[in-house]
């Protein structure tokens, strides 16, 4: 079981949290929703909860649900640059499928 | 796949987060709510399957009131505590419903508008309006999975500010956030719009339950523009239905539906809807009343001898159509396409009458019950900021059915907007003071055609203070005009070297009906002569009377550069203008006793030029001044 983060979406990471001025670390999640059944989720931790697990990657404390980990084991995230826009992207070996529009994936 | 941030914690949005919008028609006889689901806007079925919900409510003193068809059920037997066609009392006080008496309902008369007694107690036609609101919200939220944030309900394009009013009030009263209103015909127009994206005049002749409206749409470039509009807000498939009932009763020796009991009435009116609802197919329809006494009366109804009832009301859609289309400076062969709304649309009668009118078969392949509340959710979802790219392209252009102005000296009105100006709108006009140091000025805003104030109608009244005292005419007012996209008007004035500003914002207590509306503009076209010659009769005081300030106090100042002679020929001209004012003598007198004092005071306005050039000069030499 592991999650890991590239060096550039690390370094995003630190960033957006020193201008944030509070929270540990970074959460990745799946929720259940949109067209292919999953969509991923980013966001602060400000506490984590007791059954969350943590992996650390270039610095950063990175937080997953244990439902989401099944479906995150061994993503890579990445922060990427494409065009004029910049954000993180999942690598993740267990999607099988992604909707049309991208926002979501199938298992 | 599209790259993601970081949100807050539990804020993450979901993907293809959707607004809930829904569109809906608050119709007279039916209403309907629509959504947009994939991009196509669809109808949404209640529990029993049906889209239309009947805008039917009874009130039973106990628990919540019945809504719809369980309510319609009982109309017969509770005519007093149903409550059908509320729309039509929207807005209204009892004077403005003639045919109140003609209603089964306790109608109980209040400022601003009528309200009923129920046995639940006095309701407005707002609270019932509500609770049929209510019912469609229920109907959206439970078959779309979620609350809605917005909807947009549709009002008969001919609703003034009142009506449009009680209908927003109705639906935040049902919990709704009202995105826009917008008129029924637009609606249409949407609907049919989107599938064709066609460019060109159209007709939208929407016969519903109780209102006529009638439109004429130009689009072009995805941009709809109503050009006129016209109608009857009491003219609908009830009134149709209400020919055949009184047909029935002559047949059978009474003179009048009114002779029968409330709940006799009721049945034979439900008896008619059937009977007119069938004729759309069949040929002959027949009608049966049980009465009190166990006899049952028959008819058999034609479809010719249904011709001939509603001929006299088909006549009133096509000439308020007429009327629309000279408002619009349009013909008959202008008109690219005629679309046919409102389930009466359905009735052969209605529909040979506009093919006949427009000479060209009317577009009529969207359900006519259910094309306005598509258009509405089509915009619900637009404004709800759901726009698919391409969704924010429609621009709606409205108008405003009588010009708005303000009232100026001598009762005269001010035209700011015109009439059929297309909405929303703002314009602004400047005015002065009319006498010397003047610091208020009081400003009247009405609404009508007319050349007087006391013709038109008055909306609302406010004052501006503070202005900086100086000659007549040295302030510059600046009153602006706006109409929002739903025609509710704000009026702002504002004194451009101080800045000092006042608003307001017209809510008219009562309404203005559009019978009151065809009756004032038909005013306006019969005084237009008379109209005519009394703005230039008050213009023609308000000349003199200013001259005559002006002289005074010249006089009062500088007589002493005039000799005597003069200073008698100027009293003499004085005296002629102010007995010419005073005896209000005809135009042509008060402009020649102005020109003859303003001829005799030519020579004095020079010299006192002079004088007071030379008192600014003396003693400064020339070099000073350049």
């Amino acid at each position: 079981m592991a999650i890991s983060l590239t060096p550039a979406a690390a370094r995003h990471v630190e960033k957006s949290l020193q201008k944030r001025g509070s929270g540990i670390g970074l959460r990745l999640a799946v929720r259940t929703s949109g067209c292919s059944g999953f969509a991923y989720a980013l966001e602060f931790v400000d506490a984590a909860n007791d059954e969350d697990q943590r992996f650390e990657a270039h610095g950063v404390t990175v937080v997953v649900d244990p439902r989401s980990l099944s479906m995150l084991d061994g993503t890579e995230l990445d922060f990427v640059r494409e065009g004029l826009n910049e954000g993180f992207k999942f690598h993740n070996p267990n999607a099988k499928a992604n909707c049309g529009c991208g926002e979501s994936f199938a298992i | 796949m599209p790259l993601l941030q970081i949100a807050e914690p539990g804020q993450s949005a979901a993907p293809h987060q959707h607004r809930l919008a829904a569109g809906i028609d608050l119709g007279t006889t039916n209403s309907l709510v629509a959504t947009v689901q994939s991009a196509v806007p669809r109808a949404l079925p209640g529990d029993d399957g049906e889209w239309l919900l009947p805008s039917v409510v009874r009130y039973t003193g106990t628990g919540e009131p019945e809504v719809g068809r369980a309510a319609e059920a009982r109309e017969a037997e509770d005519p007093v505590n149903t409550i059908v066609s509320v729309k039509r009392f929207m807005g209204r006080r009892l004077a403005d419903l003639p045919e109140a008496a003609m209603l089964p309902y306790r109608f109980v008369d209040q400022a601003g508008m009528v309200a009923l007694a129920t046995a639940a107690g006095e309701r407005s036609p707002v609270q019932v309006s509500a609770d049929i609101l209510r019912t469609l919200r229920i109907r959206a939220e439970a078959s779309l999975g979620g609350e809605l944030a917005g909807v947009v309900v549709t009002v008969p394009a001919y609703f003034d500010d009142a009506q449009r009013q009680a209908t927003r009030d109705a639906a935040r009263l049902a919990g709704l956030t009202v995105l826009r209103l917008l008129n029924e015909p637009t609606a249409a127009a949407i609907a049919y719009g989107l599938d064709r994206a066609a460019e060109g005049v159209f007709a939208i002749y929407d016969l519903g339950g109780g209102t006529f409206d009638i439109s004429i749409l130009q689009l072009a470039k995805g941009v709809f523009q109503v050009l006129a509009t016209g109608g009857d807000s009491a003219l609908g498939g009830d009134d149709f239905d209400r020919a055949i009932a009184q047909w029935f009763c002559k047949r059978h020796g009474l003179d009048s539906l009114a002779m029968l009991l409330a709940s006799a009435q009721r049945r034979l009116m439900t008896a008619a809807r059937a009977a007119k609802e069938r004729l759309s197919q069949a040929e002959t329809a027949f009608i049966a009343l049980a009465q009190a006494d166990g006899s049952i009366w028959h008819a058999a109804l034609s479809r010719t001898q249904f011709a001939d009832l509603g001929a006299a009301l088909i006549a009133r859609t096509l000439a308020a159509t007429r009327r629309a289309l000279r408002d619009a400076k349009l013909g008959v062969a202008d008109i690219d396409g005629v679309v046919l709304v409102g389930g009466s649309t359905r009735m052969p009668l209605a529909r040979d009458a506009v093919q006949a009118f427009f000479g060209r078969a009317p577009l009529a392949d969207i359900d006519p019950d259910q094309v306005v509340a598509l258009g509405a959710a089509i915009q619900a979802d637009v404004l709800a900021g759901n726009g698919h790219g391409d969704g924010n392209r429609w621009l709606l252009l409205d108008v405003c059915p009588l010009s708005l102005g303000i009232e100026t000296m001598g009762g005269l009105v001010e035209k700011i907007i015109p009439r059929n100006s297309t909405l929303p709108t703002a314009r602004a006009q400047e005015f002065t003071t009319f006498k010397d140091g003047q610091t208020a000025m009081s400003l009247h805003v009405v609404q009508g055609e007319r050349e007087s104030v006391a013709d038109c109608r008055s909306l609302a009244r406010f004052e501006l203070r503070g202005i900086p005292p100086a000659v007549a005419g040295a302030a510059r007012v600046r009153v602006s005009f706006q109409i929002d996209a739903d025609g509710l008007l704000a009026v702002t004035a504002r004194e451009q070297t101080t800045g000092i500003e006042t608003q307001v914002e017209v809510k008219p207590s009562y309404g203005l009906t559009d019978i009151g509306v065809a009756a004032m503009l038909q005013q306006a076209i019969d005084a237009s002569l008379p109209d005519m010659q009394l703005r230039t009769l008050r213009e023609a005081q308000i000349d003199a009377r200013r001259l005559l300030d002006a002289a005074e106090a010249a006089l009062a100042t500088d007589a002493a550069l005039l000799s005597v002679d003069e200073l008698a020929a100027v009293r003499q001209a004085l005296f002629r203008v102010g007995e010419a004012l005073e005896t209000q003598a005809p135009v042509d007198q008060i402009k020649a006793a102005s020109s003859g004092l303003a001829s005799v005071t030519e020579a004095f306005a020079a010299r006192r030029m002079n004088a007071s050039i030379r008192n600014a000069l003396a003693g400064r030499n020339l070099d000073s001044l350049v």
